[in-house]
């Protein structure tokens, strides 16, 4: 009988330890997917953040790192320098990783056009602490540190990572994509797919937003979360292209 | 002889680098510390290597981290303040058992500070880097030729034990001038089974990794990291000494307070008292054993150093509060003279100061 569904051979075969309704799982699975589908798992190392995913280093199959909390694009600069023909370097970090703590990492990676290739997981939430507000967090949100909903007059107001980093000449390719439903999760592949040929193909610095849910911390059912992105996370951080500079060049000429 | 050429401290920790087969310096520019990064920014690109301005300290130190991690000789430098941010990933290192060589080109602290020479980050280098239990090599050079001899040697002992290697020099041995001979014997690197470059499909996926949620095996990777650390104490303390054999009053100083105390001891020996000068190479692991042998016939020690009084605590500690420790210091950028420490010393000796 013919296998029409299996385990990506990037993905490790072991349970992981993400709540139930999570999108974790399908992200992580969508970048097992890509390493199969180019052939690079055995030259691909892969960095894992502080936060929910702190051990993805357990569910990839290739060789991984743990970094320090936001410091995930200057160990990946490290990685890919090393060896800059035979290294696949990928970060996988969350939104209080990326957009707070490590945003200096993130924006000079960016701005240097550092050929790797980063996954943004933005649940607006900073959810293997509890739940507290992250640099995501949308005005009103109630998180543990925001109990009265986030309030901009006193502690300002969410970043838009690509919207912000393709002001920059630096980066190759940014776009925000989300999981929340099957079509979405194709259209998701295929960011991350392209943000992998983008460095396999030497073009530099390419990032993928996924605006992904935290059913724990948002208080929600799965299903009502999937749902709470199309109403309050798409409004604030429209998906779509940000830059594609080899895109941008093909349409000049 | 080999052929000698004059360089600056700074310079001969670059050119002893590239010589011991690193090939990646990350940095970010800070007095009197810069012409490490300038020199490795002119010569990388020329030998195949990689020089990299990081946006800070605290990336540098992590771009490391990332090339140690595959395995290959790498380095950053610095001066005080620029350590202190470096110290999330020198904890990190420790706890990922990553080989890395990171220089101190010391300048006065706390805060902004000075730029002028300083040794008040012994505590920092030999104590509290960063949080956690861990420990790392620290190197203490007096003169331009051990900035180079002892930077070759910090990435064979990084590599051998995997740890951190720390050289901890000061303004002055960083500017000054001496010549200098590269016929420095390098040995060969040792193989690095655990590093991620990558599985070729061929093996298990390899982790660097400094999280353990179980207690109890954190325990253990502690308990077998500070096991190397044992047998580095055991085998890799390194002191000059310095008319100590029959020595009443002895001096501890180390780099550049080291070379002021020997002019010292000369001129307290003209005069007739029994002088001499042990000078630690290497801060951690302390050579304890030379103290305690000195403290068998010495009547009293002088640690002179560039700082409040932070190496005297060894000094005690080593010689077991035998006989009385004293300090002579300046700080803040200023350099005790031979006057003082000689000064000290006939004080030590009973007499007037």
């Amino acid at each position: 009988m013919a296998v029409v569904f299996q385990k990506p051979k990037a993905l490790a075969d072991i349970p992981m330890h993400y709540c139930p309704g999570c999108t974790h799982g399908i992200i992580h699975r969508l970048v097992a997917e890509v390493i199969d589908e180019l052939g690079i798992e055995g030259k691909t190392i892969g960095i894992a953040p502080v936060g929910c995913s702190v051990m993805a280093y357990n569910y990839f199959t290739c060789d991984m790192i743990e970094a320090a909390h936001g410091r995930a694009p200057a160990i990946a600069t490290g990685v890919k320098r090393s060896d800059p023909e035979n290294h696949i370097v990928f970060t996988y970090q969350g939104d209080g990783d990326l957009a707070s703590i490590g945003m200096a990492e993130t924006v000079h990676a960016a701005a240097r056009n550092e050929n790797i290739t980063v996954i943004f997981v933005n649940n607006a939430i900073y959810g293997m602490t509890g739940g507290q507000m992250a640099p995501t967090s949308l005005p009103g949100q109630i998180t543990q540190t925001s109990p009265y909903g986030r309030d901009p007059k006193l502690c300002g107001y969410p970043i838009r990572v690509c919207e912000m980093l393709s002001q920059l000449e630096g980066p190759e390719y940014l776009e925000r994509v989300t999981v929340n439903s099957v079509a979405n999760i194709r259209k998701a592949k295929k960011a991350i797919k392209k943000a992998f040929q983008n460095q396999i193909d030497g073009k530099g610095f390419s990032l993928v937003e996924v605006v992904s849910s935290c059913p724990t911390n948002w208080g929600m059912t799965p299903q009502a979360a999937l749902k709470w992105i199309d109403d309050n996370m798409i409004p604030y951080y429209p998906l779509g292209v940000y830059k594609d500079r080899t895109a941008e060049q093909e349409a000049a000429k | 002889m080999a052929e000698k050429v004059l360089m600056k401290g700074n310079e001969a920790i670059a050119e002893a680098a590239i010589l011991a087969g690193c090939r990646h310096y990350f940095g970010y520019p800070i007095t009197p510390q810069t012409e490490i990064a300038a020199y490795m920014a002119k010569k990388m690109p020329k030998i195949g290597g990689t020089f990299l301005q990081a946006e800070s300290e605290i990336a540098a130190i992590n771009m490391v981290y990332g090339v140690s991690s595959t395995g290959k000789r790498v380095m950053t430098s610095s001066s005080s303040p620029g350590i202190s941010l470096k110290s999330e990933g020198l904890s990190y290192l420790a706890g990922a058992d990553l080989p890395a060589l990171v220089v101190n080109v010391q300048r006065g602290g706390p805060g902004l500070g000075g730029i002028q020479p300083s040794q008040s980050d012994y505590f920092q280098a030999t104590r509290g880097a960063g949080h956690g239990d861990f420990r790392m090599i620290v190197l203490a050079p007096a003169s331009v030729q051990e900035m180079a001899e002892l930077t070759v040697k910090g990435f064979e002992l990084a590599d051998e034990y995997r740890m951190t290697s720390l050289i901890l020099a000061d303004g002055t041995m960083g500017q000054m001038m001496e010549p200098v001979s590269l016929d420095i014997t390098v040995k060969p690197q040792p193989e690095k089974p655990w590093a991620v470059t990558g599985t070729k499909c061929a093996r298990f996926h390899n982790s660097i990794n400094s999280l353990s949620l179980v207690p109890e095996e954190l325990e253990k990777f502690n308990s077998d990291r500070y096991e190397r650390y044992a047998k580095v104490e055991a085998n890799e303390a390194m002191a000059e000494e310095y008319m100590v054999d029959d020595a009443e009053v002895v001096i501890a100083a180390f780099g550049i307070a080291a070379r002021v105390s020997k002019n010292a001891v000369n001129e307290a020996r003209k005069q007739g008292i029994k002088a001499g000068l042990i000078r630690p190479i290497t801060l951690w692991p302390f050579p304890k054993e030379v103290f305690a042998d000195a403290a068998k016939h010495a009547k009293a020690f002088i640690s002179v150093e560039l700082s409040m009084g932070q190496m005297i605590e060894d000094v005690r500690l080593s010689t077991r509060c035998r006989v009385p420790v004293t300090l002579c210091n300046r700080a803040g950028g200023m350099i005790p003279s031979p006057e003082q420490v000689l000064a000290a010393i006939k004080q030590a000796n009973g007499g007037e100061a």
